[in-house]
């Protein structure tokens, strides 16, 4: 009897972990070629003192095995017509050594975008939206500590991939802002790994998108199927012809 | 005060103004040059402050040249408010004068709201609208200094027959050099960087592909370090009109230049004028040359538009003075400060190398 009610829990407890994990999606991004040299960001005397170390531009930021950081992974086919409320926990990007950090993130619509200075020194955070329904802001943050999470809600409405925003104090800061209607979506790490949880079952296009390399191109596509088991999709990204 | 010493004052003063608007083009210029235009988001105000209250502490990175411009624009704001005042006070400024100087108040304070609109509003369009009246502001002002000189009180009124049509020639290439420096002002306020980064070639080819392959081939190599706009098919296409503008503007200085010094002498008034006007032109084609060789360096970027701001005002006074002294129409008499003097004694009192046969 007891080994029955123990072979019975050992059984439940594995069909449940299968539950959990079905829906979601892992995999890898790897850039295929050599990407064009980084270039030195030349930072002015005050920014040199927040950011002592040398700085480039972040336009392919590769790691282990050809990993790619900073692609965008998203649905792009399978929930039309499905409505998910918005994510209520606000989500930062932080001004910090005269850069920002992160440099891609992402949102849903109506998720609260927190715009942290936590530098000594004045930015301007300038929004430069193109959906329709989005609009463009520009506002100052002089102080640090200052944050405001109002200003991005209030004014993005639409989804759209991607989203910049700038500092025209110092030009060399920008960073960019995914937007989509669900939370199905991810930032691939420094090693170009992602994962996507709790996508309900049912067939569906999943994108990966890299700013550089794909530029005005929506990105690589996969087919995937969701039913009770993880899925893995691995995406290759070409570094263009020069 | 007395009417001498005013008309003594005036003439230094005006062209002060003019100078301190040219120095306020440079100011602009450089703006948008380092991207700054967007650095300070409100207006009047500046982030938060009185104008002329912010503290210098916090003219960091960009907000130097934003504020720095706004400030100068203050300033010359009121040395036109000055001027137009002196001259509508004036008891020996013609009626035409006095209706520049208003017209030049009109123009700073238009200035002054464009500039404010497009920050407040975030209107590229709007830079691009203030960027070419500045110009054209620049040459009211530079007129305006002109006409309070002696040299144009002296100069004889229609003391030649426009025979060989200088008036029109003058006048059309001064228009074609304010309609490069507005294409130069669509592109620079673009925000787009260099979308074409070679020279001569373009993308290594006479004329660059603009299909939309093409286009996002060039985003994609592009390694940008500032947060510039994409590159566009149309803002390409907007660079190759602009050379191909210089290039016309280069042959037609060039016209001005030979026939002028065919048909009116080597050592006639407006020769000259046109000998500094060609030598303004082909620096601005090698400053913009350098733009592109530099990577659109900031500095390099303001001194071709402080150079095409000169080409422009060139222009302007040399057409300005053609018109003064050519006339439509064979005239027996012209008029000078001196009064009515018949043209064939007119050699008397000029100096020789100034009006050459006719």
């Amino acid at each position: 009897m007891k080994k029955f009610a123990l072979s019975l829990a050992l059984v439940a407890l594995t069909a449940s972990a299968q539950l959990a994990c079905a829906g979601d999606i892992t995999g890898k991004v790897t850039l295929k070629g050599t990407p064009p040299p980084e270039k030195s960001i030349a930072f002015d005397d005050t920014c040199s003192k927040l950011h002592p170390t040398v700085s480039t531009t972040r336009h392919y930021v590769v790691g282990a095995d050809n990993g790619l950081a900073n692609v965008f992974v998203y649905i792009s086919k399978g929930l039309e017509g499905k409505k998910f409320p918005a994510n209520t926990q606000a989500a930062e990007i932080n001004q910090q050594g005269c850069n920002y950090e992160p440099y891609v993130s992402g949102v849903t619509v109506g998720q609260p975008l927190a715009i942290k200075n936590s530098d000594p020194v004045m930015h301007n955070i300038h929004a430069l939206p193109k959906a329709d329904g989005n609009t463009e802001f520009n506002f100052a943050q002089p102080s640090p500590g200052d944050v405001n999470d109002t200003k991005w809600v209030a004014s993005i409405k639409s989804p759209e991939v991607m989203v910049k925003l700038k500092c025209d104090v110092h030009p060399w800061m920008f960073a960019y802002v995914g937007v989509q209607d669900d939370p199905f979506f991810a930032i691939t790490d420094k090693d170009g790994n992602f994962k996507i949880s709790g996508l309900p079952a049912g067939k569906y296009t999943l994108t990966a998108y890299h700013l550089k390399a794909h530029g005005a191109n929506p990105g690589e596509t996969q087919d995937i199927t969701v039913a009770d088991s993880p899925v893995t999709a691995n995406f290759t990204v070409e570094v263009p012809a020069h | 005060m007395k009417s001498s010493s005013q008309t003594n004052w005036l003439k230094p003063y005006a062209v002060f103004t003019a100078l301190a608007t040219f120095v306020l083009v440079c100011i602009g210029g450089l703006v948008t040059s380092h991207e700054a235009g967007m650095t300070v988001p409100d207006w009047p105000t500046s982030c938060g402050y009185n104008m002329f209250f912010f503290p210098i502490s916090k003219w960091v990175g960009g907000i130097f040249f934003e504020h720095l411009h706004r400030l100068a624009a203050s300033g010359v704001g009121l040395l036109t408010t000055i001027l137009m005042v002196w001259l509508l006070k004036s008891r020996t400024a013609p009626k035409w004068l006095r209706v520049l100087g208003v017209i030049a108040f009109f123009g700073v304070v238009a200035q002054g709201v464009l500039g404010g609109l497009r920050v407040i509003l975030l209107k590229d369009q709007l830079g691009v609208f203030h960027a070419a009246l500045a110009q054209l502001f620049l040459v009211l002002m530079c007129a305006i200094a002109l006409f309070q000189t002696d040299f144009w009180r002296n100069l004889p009124i229609h003391a030649q027959t426009d025979t060989h049509r200088f008036r029109p020639l003058f006048i059309f290439t001064t228009t074609l050099v304010f309609g490069q420096l507005a294409l130069g002002a669509t592109m620079r306020h673009q925000h787009a960087g260099l979308s074409i980064p070679d020279f001569p070639a373009a993308y290594g080819k006479i004329w660059p592909a603009t299909d939309p392959a093409a286009i996002s081939r060039y985003n994609q190599n592009r390694m940008e370090v500032i947060g510039y706009n994409p590159i566009t098919a149309f803002q390409v296409e907007l660079q190759m009109v602009h050379r191909l503008v210089a290039l016309l503007i280069f042959v037609a200085v060039g016209i001005c230049c030979w026939r002028a010094r065919r048909l009116l002498g080597p050592g006639h008034l407006l020769t000259r004028f046109t000998y500094v006007w060609s030598g303004l032109v082909m620096v601005q084609i090698f400053l913009g040359a350098a733009t592109i060789w530099t990577g659109k360096s900031a500095d390099i970027a303001t001194a071709h538009v402080a150079c095409g701001a000169l080409c422009l005002v060139t222009g302007a006074m040399a057409s300005i003075i053609a018109c003064r002294l050519l006339s439509a129409q064979s005239e027996s008499y012209v008029t000078t400060a001196r009064g009515r003097v018949a043209k064939n004694e007119l050699a008397t009192l000029l100096p020789s190398s100034s009006i050459s046969k006719s």
